[in-house]
């Protein structure tokens, strides 16, 4: 690794710095661009996969591992579950409701991006050290002398920070049950009262293509009926809905039946198109 | 292949995560973005780090990461709390401080 | 014997304070406490006139320190009293005419129930009189001129129950009010000049003061005179001071009030002495004033108001007299005492005679009533000599003096005043023979219709009406009345005699006033003899006219002059186009000045911000992620800032 200390860095390291950074800032802009938080999710753990490479690269031993560890493997865990808690399949719409807010954005975006590498052309870093001599006794072993003498206090801050961060996300996603939960009885005799709903609610997955719960069941007029899913889904926005072609589908294979059975029939099974929920789903 | 690319880099990715904070609703990715810059910070200073020859440079990259996990758990905390007070993650509909 | 001269202020003081504070109590008896209170003032005057009498003429002078008002370093202003010939002149004419017109008072106003009050107005009006005669410095004399000046607005507007007479107060006050700012204007001047104000310093100090500075003093104190003392053009408001009870009118213009006006000028006599120019002025004032008072007394038909003309003209001979400087200030003082005689002795007249005429003004409505007043015509008619300046009574020694002090002013400016003056005198003889024959002379014309004048056909019918309505039953008065006619009828007589033989008077007051002999250019006697000339031309002139034919009861409609001499020559229709409305123009171009302009500005102001603030809450929309934007934005200023400052 004493190559490292060189003045330039060798050919393998450039090849692979313009490889792989081409697909770290692909991964970047997917992860800005990409209409599914579930899939920016994915992309952001490329880059940050791709991150780690350079660290490594860069003989940072120790913060590589670390990175895919923790970030990787931690981090963008955490996201993944918040993103399926909230609902995997909803995606985004891109379209702008601010005015104006995108191309400000755009041109700050790039204004500022033109001016940092402004300022690092600016600056003369045409001579750097390596970390040959830093890493001689070891990454890892340099880190912790550092760590634990120099930024001793610091840490001993970070270790503070992170337990009043789980403190915190206890106290904020924690919901102390303030009455007892009430038994089946009571909620039975509840819906009585109401007389909205008597019997159990209506079982979704008719036209069953997908895993049946998230579509909702049709009504005898042909309309989904949202009672159908259960309320996390709706809440989510999660509810799919019977797609315009499933019910012309099913509208030929009534046909083509009738064809079969040579029988006429001048009752009107169509539906009038009915879909439209789907882009519904980003609320 | 000078290392000096390695800060072209994070400038880059620092910018288009920025940009992403800006232009995405979704609080999530919007929280993604910040990571992003995040790491494109984290990527300078590993970098400044080889510049100079010493290891000050993970070490601040080190807490960085530290900080960055503790902002996403309770950043994600706080998504999932909003998410089930409005059923949305949507950064522009908690804009009630609008007159 | 100093401690006597606050006396001579306190008892009217105290008069005024227990008759307007005790209340009802007091009604039975109020009028003989003021009276007393009045007469006590007097008696403790002729005390001290007795004392001052006795004494060297250089030690007469002396002075009373009763308090240090305003102890400031550098800004003295006492409450001391100083008592000369000058003040002691005017103490004894106030507070002796002042007592005669107390007296006279009880009668007068008998049947009104508001009498107590009138009489602690009478003693606030002598106190505040006595207070200016005394005080030792000028502000102390502002003082009394302001206490005169409400007094006097109390009195005027003292049947405020009228309309007019409410109006008449309000407009004495205000136009006295033009006077007052001359006063305190000329007293800044003094303390910005000399540094104090009392009377010595001051006057010490004139020799060594540049003539521009006394100058502005000088005018000043003169439009003070001129509000107080009702000369042009501050004179609107003494005809319409009728308004108040003719005791009043007595008082005011007799005793205090426009006399206070000569007074300061006769005080201020260094001050003027070293101004020529003001001195000129001042006799300019005196002049036009003089002619002016006498061609309004010609018209008025007002018994009233004729005799305020006089006083208006008379009043002008003394700030004539008193323009002329050392020359003239004795005569003007002298003319002021004699005045003070016989102008309460016929104002008193004329009380009485409304008192027997239901209280009728207007003289064509008299005639006759000497057969009926016989008391009142004659103390009214020996004032009425003694004013048009019959040889051997007051008003003939003091007038003809200042006539001829008037043409030994030399030059050109000497023939122009004394002409003016001699003119005055030829006016005076005759509207008060006018008065005279109006009211003492010719037919009844009281009498109803029938007996007055059947060839008048255009009668008023409001006239008639009021004529046919109560026929008075002329009357002498009761001798509450008449006694202080008489008195005063004996001083119209004999004051100017006693004051001229041997020039008593010259030198009673010349150890104050200093005194010069003029040198006319034509002598005295011819002076004399021309001033009696006039006097009977005057005369003449009104027996021609009112005395051989009968007097119609409705005024003609006369010629242009006397047309405008009725409306008092037009002084209150060139105030209202001058004053009123251009005040009114004035108020009105500043209206709009402060609407479009003033206004203007702020609400542009007003409504630029709220435009402004209207875009600029636009940006406050509630959405993070547009204030992101601005924070990144920011942060990119931020960056260029730092990378050109290491650039430069």
């Amino acid at each position: 690794m004493s190559a490292l200390a060189a003045y330039t860095t060798s050919t393998g390291e450039a090849f692979q710095f313009w490889v792989l950074g081409t697909v770290a800032v692909i991964g970047a802009l997917c992860t800005v661009f990409m209409k599914r938080a579930v899939h920016s999710a994915l992309c952001l753990a490329g880059t940050m996969i791709i991150l780690a490479v350079f660290y490594l690269a860069n003989g940072a031993y120790f913060l590589g591992v670390v990175q895919i560890v923790v970030y990787t493997g931690a981090i963008m865990m955490l996201f993944l579950f918040v993103v399926m808690l909230v609902g995997v399949t909803a995606a985004d719409s891109l379209k702008e409701t601010i005015k104006g807010q995108r191309w400000l954005a755009l041109l700050c975006g790039l204004g500022f991006g033109i001016l940092l590498v402004a300022g690092i052309g600016n600056a003369s870093l045409t001579e750097f050290n390596g970390l040959g001599q830093a890493n001689a006794g070891g990454n890892v072993e340099g880190l912790a002398a550092l760590i634990f003498t120099d930024y001793v206090f610091a840490f001993e801050l970070t270790g503070a920070l992170l337990i009043t961060a789980a403190v915190g996300a206890m106290v904020l996603t924690h919901r102390e049950r303030t009455e007892r939960a009430k038994t089946q009885r009571e909620l039975a005799e509840e819906r009585v009262r109401e007389g909205k709903h008597l019997p159990p609610l209506p079982a979704p997955g008719v036209y069953a293509r997908h895993n049946a719960v998230d579509i909702a069941g049709l009504l005898p007029d042909g309309t989904p009926s949202e009672l159908t899913v259960s309320k996390t889904l709706r809440d989510r926005g999660q509810v799919r809905d019977v797609s315009t072609e499933a019910l012309n589908d099913l509208k030929a294979l009534e046909q083509r039946a009738e064809d079969r059975l040579e029988r006429t029939n001048s009752g009107n099974s169509g539906n009038s198109g009915n879909g439209g929920k789907s882009g519904e789903a980003s609320k | 292949m000078n290392p000096v690319n390695y800060l072209y880099l994070a400038s880059l990715l620092f910018t288009i995560g920025a940009t992403g904070v800006l232009i995405r609703r979704n609080a999530i990715v919007v929280f993604m973005c910040v990571e992003l810059m995040l790491n494109a910070c984290n990527l300078a200073l590993v970098a400044f780090s080889r510049m100079h020859g010493n290891l000050d440079g993970q070490i601040i990259a080190f807490f960085t990461m530290v900080v960055a996990a503790a902002e996403v758990v309770v950043g994600l905390a706080i998504i999932v709390s909003l998410f089930r007070s409005r059923h949305s993650a949507s950064v522009d509909d908690a804009s009630l401080m609008k007159l | 014997m100093e401690n006597l001269i606050a006396l001579l202020v306190a008892a009217p003081l105290l008069g005024a304070a227990v008759l307007l504070c005790g209340g009802r109590r007091l009604d039975a008896v109020g009028h003989l406490i003021g009276t007393a209170l009045a007469a006590a003032s007097f008696v403790i005057g002729v005390v001290l006139f007795a004392d001052m009498v006795g004494k060297d003429a250089e030690h007469r002078e002396m002075g009373q320190h009763l308090f240090s008002w305003i102890p400031v370093e550098g800004f003295q202003a006492d409450v001391a009293f100083q008592l000369d010939q000058l003040s002691m002149t005017f103490v004894l004419l106030i507070t002796g005419v002042g007592s005669l017109i107390h007296v006279y008072s009880i009668g007068y106003m008998e049947h009104d129930e508001r009498r107590r009050r009138f009489f602690g107005y009478l003693n606030l009006f002598l106190a505040a009189m006595l207070l200016l005669v005394l005080a030792d410095n000028y502000l102390l004399l502002y003082v009394g001129w302001e206490g005169v000046g409400l007094a006097s607005y109390l009195l005027i507007g003292f049947w405020q129950h009228k309309p007019s007479a409410a109006t008449a107060a309000k407009k004495a006050f205000l136009v006295n009010r033009v006077g007052d700012v001359g006063l305190s204007i000329a007293i800044m001047l003094m303390f910005t000049t000399f540094g104090t104000f009392a009377f010595g310093p001051v006057l010490e100090a004139t020799g060594e003061t540049g003539e521009g500075k006394l100058t502005a003093i000088a005018l000043m104190l003169l439009l003070a005179a001129c509000g107080k003392s009702a000369q042009v053009p501050l004179q609107s408001w003494l005809g319409d001071a009728m308004e108040g009870p003719t005791p009043v009118s007595a008082l005011i213009h007799a005793a205090t009030m426009v006399t206070a006006g000569v007074y300061l000028i006769v005080r201020s006599a260094d001050i003027f002495n070293g101004s020529p120019d003001a001195q000129l002025v001042t006799t300019v004032v005196g002049a036009v004033t003089l002619l002016f008072g006498a061609i309004v007394g010609c018209a008025k038909d007002d018994i009233k108001k004729a005799l305020a003309g006089s006083t208006m003209s008379q009043i002008g001979y003394m700030v004539l007299a008193a323009g002329l400087g050392p020359i003239g200030y004795v005569f003007a003082i002298m003319h002021l005492v004699t005045h003070g005689f016989f102008k309460a002795g016929l104002f008193l007249g004329a009380g009485s005679v409304m008192h027997g005429m239901n209280d009728e003004v207007d003289m064509r409505k008299y005639g006759g009533l000497r057969k009926y007043m016989p008391v009142t015509f004659v103390t009214f008619g020996l004032g009425y000599l003694a004013i048009i300046g019959f040889p051997g009574l007051s008003g003939f020694f003091s007038k003809d003096k200042i006539i001829e002090a008037a043409f030994a002013k030399g030059g050109t400016e000497g023939w122009i005043l004394g002409s003016v003056a001699l003119l005055g005198a030829a006016i005076t003889a005759y509207y008060m023979t006018r008065v005279m024959l109006m009211t003492f002379f010719g037919e009844e014309r009281w009498r109803s219709r029938p007996t007055a004048s059947p060839a008048e056909p255009s009668v008023e019918p409001a006239a008639e009406h009021h004529g046919e309505h109560a026929e008075p039953h002329p009357h002498e008065s009761p001798r509450v009345m008449t006694i202080p006619m008489i008195v005063l009828a004996v001083g119209s007589v004999f004051g100017g005699a006693y004051f001229s033989l041997g020039d008593r008077f010259i030198h009673w007051l010349e150890p104050v006033t200093e005194h010069a002999h003029g040198h006319p250019p034509i002598s005295a006697l011819t002076v004399t003899a021309a001033t009696v000339a006039v006097m009977v031309i005057g005369v003449g002139l009104a027996w021609l006219q009112y005395g051989r034919g009968p007097v119609p009861v409705a005024a003609p409609r006369g010629s242009l002059l006397t047309r405008a001499a009725r409306r008092d020559l037009l002084q209150d229709d060139f105030n209202h186009v001058v004053l009123v409305r251009g005040g009114e123009h004035l108020t009105r171009s500043l209206v709009y000045v402060d609407h479009t302009l003033v206004d203007g500005v702020v609400n542009g102001t007003a409504a630029t911000m709220g435009g402004l603030s209207g875009r600029l809450r636009r940006v406050q929309n509630g959405y993070a992620r547009s204030y992101a934007v601005s924070m990144f934005g920011g942060a990119a200023i931020l960056i260029a800032v730092t990378l050109l400052m290491r650039a430069v």
